[in-house]
């Protein structure tokens, strides 16, 4: 499973707390966009139990933009993040790649898809860290970065749970064939 | 300031509410993020914006943005938008269509709307396959594309879009891949600006009934040259790339038509006269 965020060349400065909690922000609402987007095809294409799986991990990386939204007090992050910078490839790290979904996707492959976004999350924060001047800029990306830690790990506890589908899992005993 | 000088320009405020059919995975999907982020970075205000299409699957993307749209008639979305154009030259007029519906049924409204260079942008989602009706071959599918309707292949060399937009005097030429929606976007917002008739050939699979297609992310380059603006020049570039180059690869100075409506030649009382008996 591919993510759009591969290296990490391209990603917003951070200059400020300011600048990082709306960055933190972003990552986790753009997330829940590109969530829901998924969980809309699926629910198009009569894949149920993808479609609810999608709106769960929407659920839970709103959760974490609320949080970071409380934690940053009185900044208006929310304005805040809609000037972040840009990204390699156009989307943030924990933006689920489109181009590797399926109709018949399984469990499996969505949080291969959410394990791909948060390791790329964690490699983001780390950066921030080992980049960082500001004392407090630095705390505050090891935060970030002891929860994208802990993101990674629940998708490894998850994928215990939801074990890899066998090679046929996308074969369709009513498939779509071409016109004859 | 005025309400329209504090329009938030957001990618989301240029969807609709109508959720897309497209299959999951395919690149349709990242030409409608393109196509919002880049209405987004112009500023534009959707209701200056009119999206038109013909049929196939990428003739449905004017419903789910919130601009002006028009669903048109098989192949004729050119026809439409130049039909719009001239009464509203000051629309932004982006016109969708596919491989199939722009090159085939289209392809002679394609070849009169390069050489007519009108200000309107045209954008060509190709999977080079008829998505929507179950997989034919279109003008752009490869020789050997094997199925049970070409059999061993159609054996017909594809059509080079690219070339001919030159060849028929498009003013703006670019190729870009759907999976890498921001740098599609920043072409179509330059092919937007820039005046005069823009093709953008957008390539974006169809993991249904192309499932290779899925390696094109893999097979994408940047163009090795920049665009230039000796057609000639491009032409020969053109002819010779792999169809994996993406980026601008022309721009030329040639001046738009705009047709002068509301002045009429023809004076209509004495048009009556020659008519009366």
């Amino acid at each position: 499973m591919t993510h759009a965020v591969t290296n990490l060349a391209d990603t917003p400065e951070i200059s400020s707390l300011a600048d990082l909690f709306a960055t933190a922000y972003r990552i986790e609402t753009d997330a829940v966009e590109r969530y829901r987007l998924l969980a809309d095809q699926m629910e198009t294409h009569n894949n149920a139990e993808l479609a609810a799986m999608f709106r769960d991990l929407a659920r839970a990386e709103g959760l974490h933009a609320e949080e970071i939204r409380r934690l940053a007090g009185d900044t208006d992050i929310a304005a805040r993040a809609a000037q972040v910078g840009t990204w390699q490839g156009g989307d943030s790290p924990e933006q689920a790649d489109l181009s590797s979904a399926h109709y018949l996707m399984t469990p499996w492959h969505a949080l291969q898809m959410a394990l791909a976004g948060e390791e790329c999350a964690l490699a983001f924060f780390q950066s921030v860290v080992e980049k960082a001047n500001d004392p407090k800029i630095k705390a505050l990306a090891e935060e970030f970065v002891n929860e994208e830690t802990e993101h990674v790990e629940l998708c490894h506890r998850l994928l215990r749970k939801h074990k890899a589908p066998p090679d046929s899992w996308a074969q369709d005993p009513d498939p779509p064939i071409g016109q004859e | 300031m005025s309400i329209a000088e504090v329009r938030t320009c957001r990618p989301a405020d240029y969807r609709s509410d109508v959720k897309p059919v497209w299959c999951p995975g395919c690149g349709d999907h990242h030409v409608l993020l393109s196509f919002t982020r880049a209405f987004a970075e112009l500023g534009e205000a959707p209701e200056n914006i009119a999206v038109i299409s013909g049929i196939g699957c990428s003739s449905r993307i004017p419903a789910y943005t919130n601009c002006y749209g028009f669903h048109g008639v098989h192949g004729r979305s050119l026809a439409l938008a130049a039909g719009l154009k001239v009464t509203r030259p000051d629309l932004t007029v982006i016109v969708a269509s596919g491989d199939g519906d722009g090159y085939s049924i289209g392809g002679n409204h394609f070849l009169h709307a390069c050489r007519r260079n009108l200000d309107m942008t045209y954008v060509v989602m190709d999977n080079r396959v008829y998505g929507m009706t179950k997989g034919q071959p279109s003008p752009t599918t490869e020789p050997d594309f094997d199925t049970a309707l070409s059999p061993g292949g159609t054996g017909l060399s594809p059509f080079h879009p690219l070339v001919i937009a030159l060849a028929s005097g498009a003013n703006f030429v670019a190729r870009a891949f759907s999976g890498d929606h921001k740098g599609t976007a920043s072409i179509l917002v330059e092919a937007i600006r820039h005046p005069g008739f823009s093709f953008v050939e957008v390539l974006s699979p169809c993991v249904t009934f192309r499932p290779d297609e899925r390696e094109w992310k893999t097979q994408v380059r940047p163009a090795p040259v920049e665009a230039t603006d000796d057609p000639g020049r491009a032409a020969r570039r053109l002819m010779s790339d792999d169809g994996f180059n993406i980026g601008i690869l022309y721009r030329g100075a040639r001046r738009p038509y705009r047709p002068e409506f509301g002045r009429s030649r023809v004076d209509l009382n004495e048009l009556e006269r020659e008519f009366e008996l």
